[in-house]
């Protein structure tokens, strides 16, 4: 059977992957293996959450004075039940009955306090993690994103946050607030009754026992269920963007069934937390009974005796009765905080991943550029890639390449020959895995990120754009341009149909606007390489999706750019080619001859077998005059 | 920025159907109410088929709820007959106390266990439902929703608003039912021990319900506010995830974060001020609670002074009291959970509510041997009433006929490709599979009859051999390579790192364009359909691959119907007729060499490809 896509445990294995962001970690995998103790993955968080410390140290102080409210109603009840009830005296109820409503409307208006305080902080703390990790993800290298599933950042940038904020919110003071709430209650069952108190006070120990083996257990669960939910979102996203090739071949039904048998995994996932939860409950509720159960044929034994009051022991079972929420709630207080550890090291994951394509710590500072690209030796093999039959896994194995300023180069190959990441290696997309590039002498290595992309500008063979206007779009790689240099670049793209939208350049296009056709992407992505007249253009079969018509005049138009800027140009065409000053053919991951384009054609022949299929064209007019004389 | 085409008009009587009221917090009551009943509904439907294991979980509430709510009486029956009973030298009501307590006390903890896990069973089971039908109804909107709406904002529904509603089914069924239950049981237990008492703590009620009715108005819109905020938030995110290549190129880092700051800044207010209304509402309900608690103990207090009362009957209502309004906090929580379940089910329902404009046929005519005669009937498109961009044209193919059509950029080449895949319906007119219409196919039988390959070239993660089978699922391993040797595709695919096993990454992200779109075509010739439709999905092919591809064709379009599209009239070679179109009008339509001999606008465009070729 396929499966696509694939539950990540059958995704294909490879040794030779950083172990801090390989795959498996991102799938089920990790969760049956080594895990980081909880409280590791929260301390993490510290550095996140220390702006909010202050409030939420204030907010838990509150929450202790309004617990300490709360817990002094029984005592004042008691004190009326003894006082004015047992001596009849009417008068003196007023006091006690005047505490009362000064703890009942203290108590509410501090628990408004609490929430007050911690509110603005926390959500600032998840606010300031979330741009953090978008920010971290736009700079780590695209060799990480090719491997680690759409869904699974998404739902680390979304489910996983709001989790680690309702932690800090509630959880975190929770912890401290009932930690509190239960010694001081125990103090003051021991103040009413030593023997009562002591009963309550031994039920901490098999409650702590109890808790530490559940969350080995639970914490497992936990990081199961988010890694699925992240596999979900992958399916989603994909189901969403390939949504026409589902429709063209009629496959919904298909990748809903992969949806639904990991959706069923999900569901399986969380009942066997369920299934946890509950036993942990049941024990939580029995025990706290059970100790009470004890205490009260106690009590009334004591009651009977004497030596016990009637209104201290209503009392005692009035504290107990408040110390019910603190117990309870360690079950849910577990669950919390290993969810949040589970999202807080699904989070570091991602942040821990090494950026590999950064500026140097101390950049060449770079003339104007000039343009000159040499390529000396240049290696490239995708971390995945394996050695195969005792040959070297890499994908180009030593280009040598120069570009003088200004000229044109066209790069041919077949298909898969590695075009495409030669372009890629320039702007630094991917870092070359041996050999050199060097622009006017300088290792793109050495030179600041943002310099180095600013002055090569690439076409992409798949145009991507955002959802802005056309003129942001044009105008991506250099925001101060002005509209002139817009419509200078839309020219040479002969992309005059801008014209024609509605707001002209105002017009919002991108996924979340007006969608263009093919060939009008091509030639907006085309304007936006060229705009800001960079040192070098690259330009990844830029023609592709035009008719021959619009080819034809976007090839005269880009002539004159290309006289005066160095331009690598990987092209499937004669016509394209024929832009170029000279050709290199790629193949077997070398560059096998340079030449011009009737150089290469005469002695060349893998390079006529590439570019110019004579027979087969003359085969083509053949058929048709053949169609013609029959 | 206003440029959106086709914004909602949120000023028609239907502006709340579907998806239209989405990007609106601030609705009029009336669209709420009808909003909330869409919801209900939905919710209903959903939970309908779990009656019996609700009905069962009610029930086992109600029992953990009674054995928790027996202990204060348990308690005042210990003080005020065990106590003189023990003093007398009774030992009797004593153990029937002890055993009553902790008989109690056992059962109350077993079946909350019970419950907890059939609750989740409920809840689990409603939001596999759920995502399923989501799931399925997305697949089933036609592009142009889908053109409309955004991948983010589908996507968003599906996970974020999902997740909420998971959070309220995880945490809030149980504090919802046992809530209601004691707070019920509570009430009667009060009224019964002492009227006059009982109706003082059931006099609380009333503000109760005010602030309720306030905190709903405030929090649904505020709620309505986080589903916005975090749709535009993951359709940022997704947007610069799938172009991250053009961000780095272009530096637009900086320019993103910005975007994304406004969102996330955005979505922290709505989320704060959501907790900020939370942090009103409970408190308030603690304070009626509390006071209504000091009314009880005074008035008790007198009574039971004056004679009227039992000190164990005031102490057990204060306990009850007490534990009366612990499960009110739970049940604002849950009533907090529910209003933001409500805002992102809102959402949901009204994207299960849009209707297909390219729907499933609800009686299909089944088509089991698909011949391959098309036909187009009167065939008129628009998008929408103002532009036509195809006018109204007749077209029949026999079976087995290879067509072309060519023409610049706009001329509605792709349109009528779209048509006859059935992405849209045609305006006026039909379109016809052997004499019948497609709208009245299954899908199934539609997909096995007419497939298109366009130059996007999707890959979806997995291999490369599960990219090919998806054009049909059922195919061995060794049809699977069969159709990638047939297009050409086989050799490369053997020299990646794993041949067919190799995973092609994120997006096909391993992959050339070319490569890609020779997995594409390798998937329709296992697909194996009677007609095939080829927009353009020989674009990015080098010559050598287009060769290769256009020499498969030659067999593989034999007995097969064919529309082809392409800028490059080299795929024109091999077809039987031609269509010439242009500005949606069909100009010339013949047999390649007739047309060439024609001195038309065919051989126009032939004589200027030739000397392309140089």
């Amino acid at each position: 059977m396929s499966n696509i896509p694939p539950a990540p445990d059958q995704s294909v294995e490879s040794s030779t992957r950083e172990p801090s962001s390989a795959p498996e970690q991102v799938g089920h995998r990790s969760a049956g293996s080594a895990q980081t103790p909880t409280v590791a993955s929260l301390r993490r968080l510290l550095p996140y959450a220390r702006p909010a410390l202050p409030s939420l140290a204030a907010s838990t102080v509150v929450a202790i004075v309004a617990t300490l409210c709360g817990l002094s109603f029984p005592l004042v009840i008691a004190w009326i039940i003894d006082g004015p009830i047992a001596r009849r005296n009417l008068s003196q109820l007023w006091g006690p009955a005047l505490l009362l409503v000064v703890l009942g409307v203290t108590e509410a208006a501090l628990f408004w306090l609490r929430r007050v305080l911690a509110t603005r902080p926390t959500m600032r703390v998840e606010a300031t993690m979330r741009a953090d990790l978008y920010e971290r993800l736009q700079r780590l290298p695209v060799s990480f994103h090719d491997r680690w599933p759409a869904g699974q950042l998404m739902s680390r940038a979304v489910s996983d946050l709001s989790t680690i904020r309702r932690f800090l919110v509630f959880g975190v003071v929770f912890l401290v607030v009932n930690l509190v709430t239960f010694i001081v209650g125990v103090g003051i069952l021991l103040f009413l009754s030593v023997k009562l108190g002591l009963i309550v006070a031994a039920l901490a120990i098999p409650l702590v026992l109890l808790s530490f083996q559940y969350e080995s257990r639970y914490q497992i669960l936990a990081r199961r269920s988010q890694d699925q939910v992240g596999d979900l979102a992958t399916v989603v996203e994909e189901s969403v963007l390939g949504v026409r090739i589902l429709k063209a071949f009629g496959r919904s039904a298909h990748l809903g069934r992969t949806f639904r048998t990991q959706a069923g995994e999900l569901r399986d996932t969380e009942m066997s937390k369920a299934k946890v939860v509950s036993v942990l409950w049941a024990v939580i509720i029995a025990l706290p009974e059970i100790a009470l159960g004890v205490a009260l044929i106690l009590g009334i034994r004591d009651v009977a005796a004497g030596s016990l009051s009637a209104g201290a022991l209503v009392a005692f079972f009035g504290t107990a009765m408040g110390l019910r929420w603190p117990i309870d709630s360690i079950g849910w207080l577990l669950a919390i905080a290993n969810d949040t550890a589970a999202a807080s090291e699904r989070y570091f994951e991602v942040m821990d991943s090494p950026l590999t394509v950064v500026s140097p710590d101390s950049p060449t500072a770079a003339a104007p550029s000039r343009g000159h690209l040499v390529m000396s030796d240049v290696r490239f093999a995708f971390a995945d890639a394996r050695p195969r039959l005792g040959r070297p896994a890499e994908l180009l194995r030593g280009i040598d390449l120069e570009l003088q300023p200004g000229e044109t180069v066209a790069v041919v190959g077949a298909t898969g020959s590695g075009k495409t990441t030669l372009t890629s290696l320039i702007n630094r997309l991917y870092d070359v895995t041996g050999g050199s590039i060097r622009l006017d002498g300088v290792d793109i290595r050495e030179l600041d990120l943002a310099t180095l992309r600013e002055s090569v500008s690439v076409a992409f063979e798949e145009p991507t754009l955002f959802s802005a206007s056309v003129r942001e779009n044009v105008l991506l790689g250099s925001p101060d341009g002005s509209d002139e240099d817009v419509r200078a670049a839309l020219d040479v793209a002969q992309a005059d149909f801008v014209d024609d939208l509605p707001w002209g350049l105002d017009t919002r296009i991108g996924e979340q606007g007006l969608s263009l056709s093919g060939g009008q992407r091509q030639r907006l992505a085309l304007a936006r390489a060229v705009v800001g007249r960079p040192a070098v253009l690259v330009m990844d079969d830029p023609l592709s999706a035009l008719d021959i018509h619009t080819e034809a005049q976007v090839e005269r138009a880009l002539r004159s750019v290309l006289s005066s800027t160095t331009a690598l140009l990987v092209a499937h065409r004669a016509s394209t080619v024929m832009l170029a000053d000279r050709v290199a053919l790629l193949e077997d991951g070398r560059i096998t001859a340079t030449g011009t384009h009737s150089e290469l054609m005469a002695t060349v022949p893998a390079y006529r077998d590439l570019l110019a299929s004579r027979e087969d064209q003359v085969a083509g007019v053949r058929r048709l005059e053949d169609g013609v004389h029959a | 920025m206003t440029a959106v085409p086709n914004a909602p008009d949120t000023h028609s009587d239907d502006s709340w159907r579907g998806v239209a009221a989405e990007d609106n917090n601030d609705i009029s009551d009336a669209v709420g109410i009808k909003l909330q009943d869409r919801s209900r509904r939905l919710l209903r439907s959903l939970v309908r088929p779990h009656r019996r294991l609700v009905a069962l979980a009610t029930v086992v509430v109600i029992v953990s709820e009674l054995a928790f709510l027996v202990g204060p009486l348990i308690v005042a029956y210990g003080i005020d007959s065990a106590v003189p009973a023990l003093t007398r030298g009774d030992g009797g009501p004593l153990t029937f106390t002890a055993i009553g307590y902790l008989g109690a006390g056992v059962l109350n903890a077993l079946s909350k266990a019970v419950f907890v896990r059939l609750s989740a069973r409920i809840s689990q089971a409603v939001m596999l439902d759920l995502r399923g039908r989501v799931f399925d109804h997305s697949q089933a909107l036609s592009l142009s929703f889908h053109e409309k709406y955004t991948s983010g904002r589908v996507i968003a529904r599906m996970t974020s608003d999902l997740d909420t509603l998971s959070d309220l089914t995880e945490q809030g069924l149980d504090g919802l039912v046992s809530g209601v239950l004691s707070v019920f049981a509570i009430s009667v237990a009060l009224l019964f021990l002492d009227l006059p008492l009982g109706l003082i703590a059931l006099i609380a009620f009333l503000p109760i319900m005010l602030l309720t009715r306030w905190f709903q108005g405030t929090s649904r819109t505020i709620y309505r506010r986080t589903r916005t905020a975090i749709a535009s938030l993951i359709v940022q995110f997704t947007e610069t995830m799938n172009g991250l290549r053009a961000v780095l190129t272009f530096r637009r880092e900086a320019r993103n974060e910005a975007i994304f700051a406004q969102f996330n800044a955005e979505n922290a207010q709505a989320n704060g001020d959501g907790m900020m209304a939370l942090a009103k509402y409970t408190p308030a309900v603690r304070m009626v609670g509390n006071l209504t608690l000091t009314a009880v103990m005074i008035v008790g207090a007198v009574q039971v002074i004056n004679g009227g009362l039992a000190i164990g009957v005031l102490a057990a209502f204060l306990l009850y009291v007490r534990r009366m309004y612990d499960p009110l906090d739970e049940l604002a929580m849950f009533y907090n959970s529910y209003q933001s379940a409500a805002a992102a089910l809102e959402k949901l329902s009204g994207l299960l509510e849009e209707v297909p404009s390219v729907p499933e046929p609800t009686d299909p005519i089944p088509l089991p041997h698909v011949v391959g005669r098309v036909t187009f009937e009167s065939v008129q498109f628009s998008y929408n009433r103002q532009v036509e961009v195809l006018p109204t044209f007749d077209l029949d193919m026999p079976a087995g006929q290879t067509l072309a059509v060519v023409g610049a950029t706009g001329a509605g080449k792709s349109t009528l490709a779209k048509l006859l895949a059935r992405f849209y319906d045609p305006t006026v007119g039909r379109v016809l599979l052997d004499q019948v219409d497609i709208s009245r196919l299954s899908t199934a039988d539609l997909r096995r009859g007419v497939v298109m390959v366009t130059q996007e070239s999707f890959l979806f993660s997995g291999s490369v051999a599960d990219n090919i089978a998806l054009g049909n699922p059922a195919a061995t391993r060794a049809e699977v390579e069969a159709a990638a040797d047939a297009i050409g595709a086989g050799t490369f695919i053997r020299s990646l790192p794993e041949g067919f096993d190799t995973d092609v990454r994120k997006r096909g992200g391993r992959l050339s364009a070319g490569q890609r779109q020779l997995v594409g075509f390798a998937r329709a010739f296992l697909a194996d359909p009677a007609v095939l439709i080829l927009d353009e999905a020989t674009a990015s092919l080098d010559i050598p691959s287009e060769r290769a591809v256009q020499a498969a064709l030659r067999t593989v379009l034999h007995n097969r119907t064919a529309v082809i599209i392409a800028h490059r009239l080299s795929t024109v070679a091999i077809a039987d007729r031609v269509l010439v179109m242009d500005h949606g009008r069909i100009l010339e339509d013949g047999a390649p060499a007739e047309l060439i001999s024609g001195g038309g606008r065919f051989a126009g465009l032939h004589s200027a490809w030739q000397e392309s070729l140089v």
